[in-house]
């Protein structure tokens, strides 16, 4: 654009050569997105809680089955089906709700503070923001997932070894579980983030992630059995636990399917999540 | 350079914005006045692209923002709302707006001290008084070099010496060849730094003006004179340019268009004694609050239905 031409009072800008940066790329909004993850107090304390969940319900749960074995008495009939992978996950759904809760702050925090306004400003284009949210955040919390399991399964083996319910990482099925682990609190986390751009409000995506992971599938119990047996399995929290189950009994999903029926609900959270960020004004 | 055709903006019943018409051009200080609810944070919200327009358009150097491959370049904005995260430090804050745009640390580090947070920079920005928290503001929107900064309401809750330093960054920029928008609803403050004026009211251009202008045409140079003799007084005075208004009866004529000095000398010259000769001062308040007395959204109760 010539100033000079439009407005000859102007003095003529010197344009100075470029002095930093350049256009907004995918990878410079991914960048930006991690950043902006790691530079609050309040990521690193939950992903801290998401993961000491994880390990350490999964330890106490061992731990307190060792006990029973080694006591004589009879097995709690709670724990009748219990091998040594089922034990050390049995702090999935309290670490699923912790990652589940920052996937839904890290988008509606930034409504809720004002933030989004200087996020959008940036990024008009909006969508690479919730592209980048989600791929930044279902990355760590895949890490944190894998780790988690790893660390609570090599506990758990450890402790039952020698006993009948020894297990090993070369057991049919346990590296796939593990992995099933991160895969499906990853998905959480992401449908998190979804949920907390669709509502932009922290109270409101809690209530509906908490609601669909651990309320829906109660109230399964109000259906005809019929029903139930057919819709229950298919409910986000059910599919989810079969990607990581190492075993699958006839009501429950395989993994295969279930991670596909995860994906699944988290497509439409996303789509959801596109569609109001596009549509409402910021 | 910004250009809003027809621009409007309605949520639900209300309009806020009613096609409003307005180019902001660069080199100059362009204020964007207006009482509160007038509508100039819509406008400026649309002009980055947060609120969509319900009809027409805005753009800034002939593309509308979110088609800018760079918009932090093209336009630094400041909002009346806060846009920070309260957790964040204001380094951290910077930096997260930095990359988006490949923009380097050492380019945060410059607009930190050209706002003069280096002693806060790692603090959590929650904790920043409301000045502090302008200038974070201020150090976001000047982090692209952009060609045009935009800033809402500024000067809020600064205190007198960054209310100086606002004024002299606006000229500054200005200077530099950049757009400067700035709003506020303080005539006086707009009055010290801007060159052009926008006013709006009840979401459309009251006065789209220079300031000089503004004052001329709310009456800043009548001179009142009384006299023996108006009529007569009247007929010397009259000539090109000239305006005068007086009531039948009355010995006082309203005259535009002469200055004091000037009367004086005419009636001197014609033998017309004078009783009164005043220069009728209208304060840029004054004559902004004429302006917008019809357009002005919540009256108080000490000014009780001029509006109505």
């Amino acid at each position: 654009m010539s100033i000079a031409t439009e407005n000859p009072a102007v003095p003529t800008v010197s344009l100075r050569p470029a002095p930093d940066g350049g256009n907004v790329t995918g990878r410079r909004v991914l960048r930006s997105e991690w950043a902006k993850l790691w530079s609050l107090r309040s990521t690193w304390i939950t992903l801290g809680l998401g993961l000491l969940f994880l390990i350490g319900f999964g330890t106490i749960g061992v731990l307190r089955y060792k006990s029973m074995l080694t006591s004589g008495k009879p097995v709690d009939p709670d724990f009748a089906d219990a091998t040594a992978f089922s034990l050390a996950v049995f702090g999935v759904p309290f670490s699923m709700i912790a990652l589940g809760v920052l996937g839904v702050l890290t988008t509606s925090g930034e409504y809720s503070t004002g933030m989004i306004r200087s996020t959008l400003a940036a990024v008009p284009r909006r969508l690479p923001v919730l592209w980048s949210k989600a791929a930044v955040y279902g990355v760590i919390v895949f890490v944190i997932g894998i780790v988690g399991a790893v660390a609570a399964f090599a506990i758990s083996s450890g402790v039952l070894s020698g006993t009948a319910k020894a297990m090993s990482f070369s057991d049919d099925g346990v590296l796939r579980s593990v992995l099933g682990v991160g895969v499906y609190l990853a998905l959480v986390g992401i449908i998190g983030v979804a949920l907390g751009a669709v509502l932009r409000s922290t109270a409101g995506g809690i209530s509906v992630l908490v609601g669909a992971f651990l309320l829906v599938p109660g109230l399964m119990s109000l259906l005809p059995k019929s029903w139930r047996d057919d819709l229950t399995p298919y409910l986000p929290s059910n599919a989810g636990e079969s990607i990581f189950a190492l075993h699958h009994t006839s009501g429950t999903l395989t993994a295969g399917w279930g991670l596909l029926v995860l994906l699944g609900w988290t497509v439409l959270a996303l789509v959801g999540a596109a569609y109001r960020m596009m549509r409402s004004d910021a | 350079m910004i250009e809003a055709r027809q621009l409007t903006k309605r949520y639900g019943e209300k309009t806020a914005v009613d096609g409003v018409d307005f180019t902001v051009r660069p080199g100059a200080v362009t204020g964007f006045l207006g009482p509160n609810g007038a509508g100039k944070s819509t406008t400026m919200r649309m002009i980055i692209g947060l609120d969509a327009p319900t009809a027409g358009a805005v753009t800034v150097n002939g593309r509308r923002y979110a088609r800018h491959a760079a918009p932090l370049r093209e336009v630094g904005a400041l909002l009346e709302a806060r846009s920070i995260h309260p957790g964040r430090s204001a380094f951290d804050h910077l930096m997260g707006l930095a990359y988006t745009h490949g923009i380097s640390r050492a380019r945060v580090t410059e607009v930190i001290e050209l706002t003069g947070l280096q002693s806060v920079a790692g603090k959590r920005a929650g904790a920043f008084s409301l000045g502090m928290g302008q200038r974070l503001g201020i150090a976001a929107a000047l982090l692209g070099d952009p060609q045009t900064v935009m800033l809402d309401e500024p000067v809020n809750g600064l205190d007198p010496e960054g209310v100086l330093w606002i004024r002299n960054l606006l000229t500054g920029l200005a200077a530099e060849g950049r757009t400067v928008f700035v709003s506020s609803h303080l005539m006086s403050e707009m009055a010290l730094v801007a060159d052009h004026l926008i006013v709006v009211g009840r979401g459309r251009v009251l006065a789209d003006t220079t300031v000089q202008a503004l004052v001329r045409e709310v009456g800043g140079d009548t001179v009142l004179v009384a006299s023996a003799d108006p009529a007569r007084l009247r007929g010397v005075l009259a000539g090109p340019g000239v305006q005068i208004k007086g009531q039948p009866g009355s010995e006082q004529l309203s005259v535009s268009g002469r200055s004091a000095r000037e009367v004086g000398l005419v009636a001197a010259e014609h033998g017309i004694a004078l009783f009164e000769l005043t220069t009728k001062v209208v304060s840029l308040e004054e004559a902004f609050m004429e302006l917008t007395k019809d357009a002005v959204e919540y009256h108080s109760a000490s000014t009780p239905a001029r509006a109505a």
